[in-house]
């Protein structure tokens, strides 16, 4: 068994099946990309560091499978902070690998040092600074391990060079212990039992899913449980797909910006099931006003978000689909038929409208992607407006569909995710939602994309300014514009022509539908950009500090 | 309230930073913290003191518990346990009014441990009150220096509950429990 560290780290990646590599080589990194090559693992090779982590991240979402990034030491590893908190944000199963100088060297600010894993310590599941090479191989497959158990996060380990170019006799253990690590799974019986009471016995139950039910693959359970209660499902926007949009049941999504109905809907409940979220400020609204009548319920694999953001009636730590499969033989079937004629008015009462606007009504084009995808593409999104119409306007129908950075809120994500969840599943669609100024964020990942041969669609909408940041404006600070206005776009069309991609563009109504036919016929990277009205506002939108039910709508 | 932790680590460089960088980020307030090796030498012993509503000091145990590196952890407010600081205090000690001192060393069971011309170092080793107590009775002669070396704590009995049990048969105990 001679080889190096850095062969030992390839070995034990192709033991942990990863397929694919992100990242930016630079000279403390070179070892591993010195072993790379002689591998079967294709490397793709992006342009700028912080896009490894989101298309890693992205990669991981669609497939389901631990994303694998490298970046070298330094400005390497700084660039790539943002990527990494993004995916801890949303608990995404992220191993990163950064190369750092030789241990000899390390703490005398040498060149290209700095202390990554102190840097990344709040932001990473756990890190490692590696200092032996015998305990690499060991390292590696606990970080694999620690990323993709329990609740999902990215993992780096910092690799001095000589360590990665030591030999390492250490083979790769054959299984992981570690003592302070035990996630759980399986969820308290005797509190199941309570759960399956509270909800049978309710009259009228909300069940409420977030991306825990994703990461688990619990949907089908979900789909189960719904309909044995007669309980209508919301999600939270890491939840979007976990439920399908196109069932009776489906509420979507709730919150900040949630359907007017859903969150009404809240306000009635007598039961609340959350199931894998984290009842997030964007979700609650006024925590004293959410929720009012419900007894609440929450199940989550981390037992730190239970009772960290509302009281909770009945606790119960544990995995989505575990505790679904152990919840459903306990649970009454029942109709519920008031309660279900309730919501209809709700729906009827509150409908999700657009407001006024310009021409063509981003919202509108959004629902017509949703009907010709069938609501089965896979939609990565910035952040802004646009990311929000996604959420309310597309439709989602299947799990791991909706990527979109949730919890941080990243201009910058969409792009390289949609790279990374094409590479992931060449054979679907994938569609990156995103705006003027995310997208300028990441823009030369178009590079990346061409390269890589990926016939991503990029939808983006064009209202020349910062628009969510000018809502906040409108009804926050007086209507005084400040900063949200750019008057230095390129013309993105021919931006994407310059890359060899196609450009399109639609200017009005009538060229929604042959533009969203020719992208999806083409079989190439195309970006269409879409002209919108920066005046666009997103409804509903809930005021700081007011309750769900206290929604801006639209006036017309 | 203030609440004693009893945390088992990984004795591994970066783990205290681990554990301080969790308090300082989430803004808890730690009114001390002691570390050092346990019988086991892969594993420290950490004694948090810590303040906070019962709230709180759930989601700091939480947290502290979502640590990789932590093993096992304790809040042992309530269980009888002993819990000793150790302090030293540098004192002025003019000759004059060394006799005095020398008094107060005695009512606290107390040591001098060093002598210079016009000072003294005092030990002395106890619980937080009596600590405070010998510190205050020294004040007036006007403290140049003084090191505490914040609780550190063992819950009584032959078995301090699953803290003191051997650690596998602990993952034992955590997995059912
Ligand atoms: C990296 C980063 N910087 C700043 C923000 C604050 N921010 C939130 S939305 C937004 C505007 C996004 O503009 P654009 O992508 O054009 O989307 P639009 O709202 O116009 O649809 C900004 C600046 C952010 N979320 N992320
Ligand atoms: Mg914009």
């Amino acid at each position: 068994m001679k080889r190096t560290g850095a062969q030992a780290v390839i070995e034990a990646l192709l033991q942990e099946g990863a397929d694919l590599v992100f990242g930016y080589p630079g000279g403390a990194v070179l070892p591993l990309y010195h072993a790379l090559a002689d591998s079967p693992i294709k490397h793709v090779l992006v342009r700028h560091e912080q896009n490894a982590v989101h298309a890693a991240s992205g990669y991981a979402r669609t497939s389901g499978r631990v994303g694998v990034c490298f970046a070298t030491s330094g400005p390497g590893a700084t660039n790539l902070v943002t990527g990494i908190a993004t995916a801890y944000m949303d608990s995404v199963p992220v191993v990163i690998f950064t190369g750092q100088v030789p241990t000899s060297m390390v703490g005398t600010d040498a060149f290209q040092e700095v202390d990554v894993t102190g840097i990344t310590m709040p932001i990473t599941k756990h890190n490692y600074l590696v200092k032996d090479v015998a305990e690499l191989p060991r390292i590696v497959k606990e970080a694999f391990h620690i990323a993709r158990t329990g609740r999902p996060g990215p993992v780096l380990i910092d690799l001095p060079r000589d360590v990665a170019q030591a030999p390492c006799e250490a083979p790769i253990p054959e299984q992981v212990e570690i003592r302070g690590y035990k996630p759980t799974y399986k969820g308290h019986a005797g509190q199941i039992r309570a759960l399956a009471k509270m909800l049978s016995e309710a009259e009228r139950p909300l069940i409420f899913v977030g991306g825990g039910v994703v990461a688990s693959g619990a949907e089908e359970l979900l789909v189960r449980l719904a309909e044995t209660l007669q309980a209508p499902v919301a999600t939270t926007l890491a939840g979007l797909g976990a439920f399908p949009e196109d069932h009776p049941l489906s509420l979507g999504m709730v919150g900040l910006h949630g359907k007017p109905y859903a969150n009404h809907a809240f306000m009635e409940c007598d039961v609340l099931f959350g199931l894998g979220v984290r009842f997030d400020d964007r979700v609650t609204g006024a925590l004293d006003k959410f929720a009012p009548q419900a007894k609440i319920a929450h199940v989550d694999i981390d037992p730190a978000e239970i009772g960290k953001n509302v009281r909770v009636d009945l606790p119960l730590v544990g995995d989505a689909r575990t505790v679904l499969e152990d919840l459903l033989p306990l649970v009454q079937p029942g109709k519920r038929e008031a309660w279900l004629k309730r919501l209809q008015e709700l729906r009827e009462a509150y409908p999700l409208t657009y407001g006024r606007g310009g021409d063509v009504r981003p919202q509108w084009v959004i629902q017509r992607l949703g009907e010709m995808t069938r609501g089965r593409a896979i939609i990565t999104t910035d952040v802004g407006q646009h990311q929000m119409w996604a959420a309310l306007f597309y439709g989602f129908t299947k799990p791991r569909t909706f990527i979109s950075s949730c919890g941080l809120g990243t201009m910058g994500y969409g792009f390289p995710a949609a790279i990374g969840a094409q590479l992931a599943r060449p054979d679907a669609m994938v569609w990156a939602i995103t705006g003027d100024g995310s997208f300028q964020m990441s823009m030369p990942e178009l590079g990346t994309a061409v390269e890589q041969n990926l016939p991503i669609k990029i939808l983006l909408f064009n209202n020349q300014s910062l628009a969510m940041v000018r809502q906040l404006q409108h009804f926050y600070y007086e209507g005084k514009y400040t900063a949200v206005r750019f008057s230095g776009n390129p013309d993105f069309v021919g931006l994407a022509r310059c890359y060899g991609a196609e450009g399109l563009r639609i200017t009005k109504q009538e060229e929604v539908i042959p533009v969203l036919e020719e992208a999806m016929q083409n079989g190439r990277l195309t970006l269409i950009e879409c002209l919108i009205s920066e005046e666009e506002m997103v409804y509903p939108m809930v005021p700081a500090g007011a309750g769900l039910n206290e929604m801006i709508l639209p006036e017309d | 309230m203030k609440h004693t932790l009893a945390v088992l680590v990984e004795n591994k460089p970066g783990v205290l930073t681990r554990v301080a960088g969790l308090f300082a980020r989430r803004g808890y307030n730690i009114e001390s913290l002691a570390v050092g090796p346990t019988e086991n030498p892969s594993v420290s012993r950490m004694t948090i003191v810590v303040e906070g509503d019962d709230h709180t000091i759930e989601q700091v145990c939480k947290q502290l518990h979502k640590l990789i590196d932590v093993i096992k952890l304790s809040d042992i407010t309530q269980d009888p346990h002993v819990g000793r600081e150790l302090v030293l205090i540098k004192v002025n000690a003019e000759p004059h009014v060394r006799g005095e001192i020398m008094q107060i060393v005695e009512v606290f069971r107390a040591r001098i441990v060093d002598i210079a011309r016009d000072s003294l170092i005092v030990e002395a080793t106890g619980d937080e009150d009596k600590i405070n107590a010998i510190e205050a009775a020294l004040r007036p002669f006007g403290i140049r220096e003084l090191a505490r070396t914040g609780k550190i704590a063992l819950v009584r009995g032959s078995r301090g509950k699953v803290l003191e049990a051997d650690l596998s048969e602990q993952e034992n105990v955590s997995q059912t429990g």
